[in-house]
């Protein structure tokens, strides 16, 4: 059967891997590439990488970067995708078709798709008519508005747009969405856990895959997600970037706990 | 040299990047002579097939490849919707003939009450019950990423070297003499999908 997905999130800003902390504070942490070397993706299911930059400039260059210089998220993905052969999920500035074609040309499966969304929904029907469904994921940013309701955020977080998120889920999927990357505006660098009654609201709504995101502090967060919130895929960022070999212990736990997923291959590339 | 045919659908880079990764010469082309000179074929895809088809023949393709697979016996491997456009016919979006190299029809997954989603897209175990030279053996269950929705109904099957589950049981891995096909993505199936091109590219 299918498995369910363990997915590393990266989040990149101005060419930088950065942490999150309420989608405000950033904590440069280094390189996007050796980080993806670092964290051993080949247990991972699926990366995401999700450009928050204001701009579109991309300045890798540092003095202890392997890479030298990267002005663009293009290069990010072509070097990341001659790395690793998972799919791979790009998001954050993505504001028309050709921007989708552009990453898909340079390695990238599938994109997250958000703000582009609330200002044009037709964009959905377009972008999965053009690509096709599974490779469009819209992203949902959700807060806890002064009315101590869920509502769904753009504009990386900044922006209320006064929907509910559930409303806003049925509607992404009725619109063509492939799968929906549901994020915790509050959650995001807590290290709380994942906030569940969200998670389960919006699963119960849409029939696409939910991927959770925001709050993971501790690898049975993840298996919360799955067994309490029914998400098809769990994401995290800052657990992946601060805890060595994180992606296996974090498999080892959700397979303890019986949940189906794919088993850590203890071969690398090199030994093929 | 593999000949990783481009006919302007799917992610060709990916399985280029992954053949360099394992150190194997390939080269993406749609040059007539580039493919009756190189000793291995790949088809991969991602689209339509009605599509994909209509593009083989725009190429001026399919003679080339009949000629070079199905006479001269060069090893050939369809990936996704590679595969799917070597079988006779498919139901995607009105009917169309495939090469019609393995005696198949490409249907859509009908999985009616299931709760089960169209596309099939994850990592999904195919189990292998007959050896063959592109696995590994001994490992009689591996994982691998799928994305479609439609899956070839094989006429033959003792042409099916490996299946998969999705509500239906499929075929994952085809192999007819020279032709090998599968229905995932090895490009995108980490070290065990890899390892599968690398025994492909072995082949002699």
């Amino acid at each position: 059967m299918l498995k369910k997905r363990l997915i590393p999130c990266l989040f990149l800003k101005n060419g930088r891997l950065v942490r999150s902390e309420k989608f405000s504070y950033h904590q440069v942490l280094g390189n996007p590439i050796t980080q993806v070397e670092r964290i051993n993706s080949w247990s991972a299911d699926e990366l995401i990488y999700i450009d928050i930059s204001d701009d579109q400039h991309h300045d890798l260059q540092r003095d202890d970067h392997k890479i030298k210089s990267m002005d663009s998220i293009y290069q990010i993905i072509e070097t990341v995708s001659k790395t690793c052969f998972i799919p791979l999920t790009f998001g954050g500035n993505i504001k028309n078709i050709a921007d989708i074609r552009e990453r898909l040309k340079r390695g990238a499966d599938k994109v997250i798709i958000n703000t582009a969304v609330f200002e044009n929904p037709d964009f959905i029907t377009k972008a999965s008519k053009a690509f096709g469904r599974q490779c469009i994921v819209v992203g949902i940013d959700v807060k806890i508005n002064e009315k101590k309701e869920y509502e769904v955020y753009v504009s990386h977080g900044k922006k209320p747009t006064g929907l509910d998120p559930v409303f806003f889920a049925e509607e992404v999927e009725k619109r063509g969405a492939g799968e929906i990357f549901l994020n915790s505006i509050d959650r995001d660098g807590s290290a709380n856990g994942y906030d569940i009654k969200l998670i389960k609201m919006v699963v119960k709504a849409v029939s696409i895959p939910v991927i959770a995101c925001g709050g993971v502090g501790e690898f049975s967060h993840f298996v919360d997600g799955i067994k309490e919130g029914g998400a098809s895929a769990v994401s995290a960022g800052n657990i992946f970037n601060f805890t060595e070999n994180s992606v296996i212990e974090a498999k080892k736990t959700l397979k303890n706990a019986g949940i189906d997923i794919r088993p850590i291959i203890n071969l690398s590339i090199k030994n093929i | 040299m593999i000949a990783i045919i481009n006919y302007g659908l799917g992610n060709l880079s990916s399985v280029k990047n992954a053949l360099d990764v394992l150190q194997i010469q390939s080269e993406i082309t749609n040059d007539i002579q580039k493919i009756q000179k190189a000793d291995k074929i790949i088809l991969p895809g991602v689209g339509a097939f009605g599509y994909g088809m209509e593009n083989l023949k725009k190429l001026d393709l399919i003679e080339v490849l009949n000629k070079e697979v199905i006479e001269n016996k060069k090893p050939f491997l369809g990936i996704c919707l590679g595969m799917q456009l070597i079988c006779k016919k498919s139901y995607e979006e009105g009917e169309f003939q495939g090469l019609g190299w393995i005696g198949a029809e490409v249907v859509r997954f009908n999985l009616g009450q299931s709760k089960l989603l169209v596309p099939h897209v994850g990592w999904n175990e195919v189990v292998c019950n007959l050896a063959s030279p592109i696995l590994s053996g001994g490992n009689t269950e591996q994982t691998f990423y799928f994305v479609h929705s439609y899956y070839p109904d094989v006429e033959d099957k003792n042409l099916v070297v490996g299946w998969c589950n999705y509500g239906v049981k499929f075929a994952a891995i085809l192999q007819k003499e020279n032709i090998f096909a599968v229905q995932f993505h090895p490009e995108k199936s980490q070290t065990e999908g890899l390892e599968i091109l690398r025994k492909f590219s072995n082949i002699s």
